[in-house]
This record gives structure tokens, sequence and C-alpha cells, in this order.
């Protein structure tokens, strides 16, 4: 009784000072259970998120593209550990949060359900995927939850890089011919609805804010980041030579923001809800290489056991 | 087959980076591996890929034992009244130098 209460003052005094909750500590069991899952998905999505830019890694058209894009693409793996890793620290385990992708009772974010059907879509989703990412992580690292805030603190370090290459192949490919002009403004069409859905439903339709606000494990509600990508995104844009596919997108000088366009949320739902253009390719892919790793893992397991025993022999 | 897959998960290491020459180890996360060498291999490849360390420990997570939030006050709770332990208790006159 008093150890709960106890638990319970610490843990509101812990959030109202800024600190940070470690994993041994008291903590509601919403708020081990949010944190789970909310770490989870974010797991799920960096390891989800290698296979769009991955397609494009055996294309890529020189070395040094080549080189970037591996690169890039292992960091979403390393940020994918690295989050298994906080959750695990909560007593969640890797393989049950793998299996739980595979089966469908566990999110990703509704980005990485869309095709990469040009080169050019990799430079758009490094520009407004990653970028995108950004807006919502940086105020992440300052997440109650200590595992995760030091996680995200790693994986912001990381994203830059991420955003500025596909900038500036982007702008690479802008200096090049016609094509590959046109190239550029069809990724840029088809990303940037998709990119602004990443922030999540409307802060009309979005029942858990409140909660995840007074336990500072969001800092900022997602119609607010969403407008802060925009307001970021526009110079970006202009800079680049493209078009942003919005005619209602234009700065508002009394809020001194930019207006944008209504976003469609029913696909959103759709594509939240397993029927996206890419789900089932994406879940198929992951558990193909879930299954066909199976066997390594069991050999290095027998292998280091069977070694364990000869030593201590 | 799914409870298998949870069987075959490797066991959980700590990793331990030391960023530079000078510096101590600090623990960076953690991660799976079949054993000891594998865990290395795998913490250069997850935590030092961009120059962040000279140096790496891995631990295996089920050997490090740790004191609970529970033990705060009867570990560190005796350190806090015994102020003269540092050395702004003691008030020397300021005419006196380097001290
Ligand atoms: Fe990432
Ligand atoms: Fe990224």
């Amino acid at each position: 009784m008093t150890d709960l209460a106890t638990g319970e003052r610490t843990f509101a005094e812990t959030i109202e000072k800024d600190q940070r909750v470690e994993p041994r500590d008291w903590m509601p069991d919403g708020y081990r259970k949010t944190m789970i899952r909310q770490i989870a998905q974010h797991a799920h999505s960096e390891i989800i998120g290698m296979q769009p830019e991955g397609a494009w890694i055996t294309r890529a058209p020189t070395l040094r593209r080549k080189a970037i894009l591996l690169a890039k693409v292992q960091d979403e793996a390393g940020h994918g550990l690295y989050l298994y890793s906080a959750a695990e620290t909560l007593g969640a385990d890797r393989g049950d949060l793998t299996r739980r992708l595979i089966e469908g009772r566990q999110k990703y974010s509704s980005i990485f359900n869309y095709p990469t059907l040009s080169f050019a879509d990799v430079g758009v989703i490094g520009w407004l995927v990653d970028g995108a990412a950004i807006c919502n992580q940086v105020p992440l690292c300052r997440s109650s939850f200590g595992p995760y805030a030091r996680a995200m603190i790693r994986i912001c370090k990381e994203e830059s890089f991420h955003q500025r290459q596909g900038y500036e192949l982007l702008m690479t490919m802008m200096k090049g011919t016609e094509a590959q002009r046109a190239m550029v403004q069809d990724a840029t069409n088809r990303w940037w609805w998709p990119s602004l859905m990443m922030f999540g439903p409307p802060d009309t339709d979005s029942p858990n804010t409140g909660q995840s606000m007074a336990w500072k494990i969001k800092r900022h509600t997602n119609d607010e980041l969403r407008q802060r990508f925009v307001d970021m995104t526009v110079p970006q844009a202009e800079a680049l030579g493209v078009t942003l596919p919005d005619p209602d997108l234009r700065w508002n000088s009394e809020r001194g923001r930019h207006d944008f366009g209504e976003i469609d949320w029913s696909e959103l739902k759709r594509v939240i809800s397993g029927d996206g253009p890419m789900n089932a390719e994406r879940i198929a892919h992951r558990r193909r290489a879930d299954e066909d790793g199976a066997w390594v893992r069991e050999a290095a397991a027998a292998h280091a056991a069977k070694r364990t025993e000869t030593t201590h022999e | 087959m799914s409870d298998e897959q949870i069987r075959h998960e490797w066991p959980l290491f700590e990793v331990f980076v030391r960023a530079k020459r000078g510096l101590n180890h600090v623990h960076v996360g953690s991660l799976r591996a079949a054993d000891h060498e594998m865990a290395l291999h795998h913490a250069r490849d997850l935590y030092t890929r961009r120059n962040e360390g000279v140096s790496i420990w891995v631990v295996r997570s089920a050997d490090v034992v740790s004191s609970g939030p529970e033990d705060k006050d009867a570990f560190f709770a005796p350190s806090g009244d015994k102020v003269y332990r540092h050395p702004t208790y003691y008030s020397i006159p300021d005419s006196v130098p380097h001290i």
C-alpha cells in the first residue's frame, strides 16, 4: 500500500520536475504499456522503412550513390535495433515484438506502404520522409522515458545525414535533363500528402494526445508538428524548383505560417488499417526474412552452446 | 513455431563504448547475440558506425547486478548529511592565498 503510494508520488514528481523515468522505477501500468507500444511501433517503422529504399540499392546509378544508400539503409536497421533495445528495458521481448509485427498485431508508420517507383523517390524520401521524421523525433529526445529519449538522441544525430543526402540527390537531378526534373516533380507529387499524414490524425481526432502530453512522452500535438514541417519545407521546395501539389498552400501573414489544403484522412485510415498499396508486400517480405534467417539463428545458438560445454569441461 | 522463435532468441548483452583514449567506457545500449564474440562484432556494427569508439566491452545482461530504486535511501542517504566531506564546509579567510 505505502509502497504503491510512494511509487506514485515519486513518478509524479519525476514527471513534474521534467526528470527521466528509468526502467526499474515504479510506473503506472498504462505508462508502461503505452511506452512499449510507442517504442515498438517506432522500431517496426525503422525496420520496415528499410524496404522502400533498399529496393534501389542494386539499381543506384553510381557507386557513390550506392555507398550512400547502403549506409542510409544500414542506419535505419540500427535505429530499429536501438529502439528494440529500449523496449526490452521495459520487459518486452524482441522476438515477441517481431512476431506481433509479422502477425499484424502491432503497427508501423503508414508512410512505408507506398511504392518507390523511380530513383527520384530515394531523394524525396530522404528530403520529405526523413524530414518529417526529424520534426517528429527531435522533441522525443526529451521524452520522459530515459532509454527512449537516449535512443532518440542517437537517432536524430544520424537523421540529418539522411535528409541532406536526399536533398543533394534531388538537386543533382534538377540540374540534369528535362526527364530527370519531371521524375523529381512526380516523386514530390506522390510523397507530399503521405508525408503530411506521418504526423497522425488531426488533433480533433487524437484522443490519446492529452494523456501522452501529461506523461511527457509527447511534447507537441500532431497538428503543431505538421504545421512546423510545412513551414520548414516550403522554402526548400522553392530552392529546389519543385511545386508542392497543393493549390491551397500559401503564406498567411496574419498567422505568420502557411495555410494548406485539407488532408484526405480516409486515405490515412485505409492505409493504417492495412489497405495501402504495399502493406501486404511489406509484411510478407519481413516474414520471409525472419523465416529465412531462422536456421542461422539456431545454428549460431547451437554453436555457442557447444563451445560453452567444451570450455566448461 | 512462434514459441520456437522466442526460445531461439539469443541472449541479451549490454554494450559499453570508450569514445576516445583517456575516457571511461560508457553504457550505450544492448543487443542480442549468440555469444560474446558475436556480441562484440554486432556492437561494432550497431554502435560505432561513425567513429564513436576506440574500444568496446560487452557483458551478458543477466550477469549485471545493480542497486534498485527501492535501495536508494539505504545506499545513498548516509552520504547526504556528511557535509564535512566537501571543501566548501571549511571557512578560510580570503587573505590566505592558494587554498
Ligand atoms: Fe531512422
Ligand atoms: Fe532516416
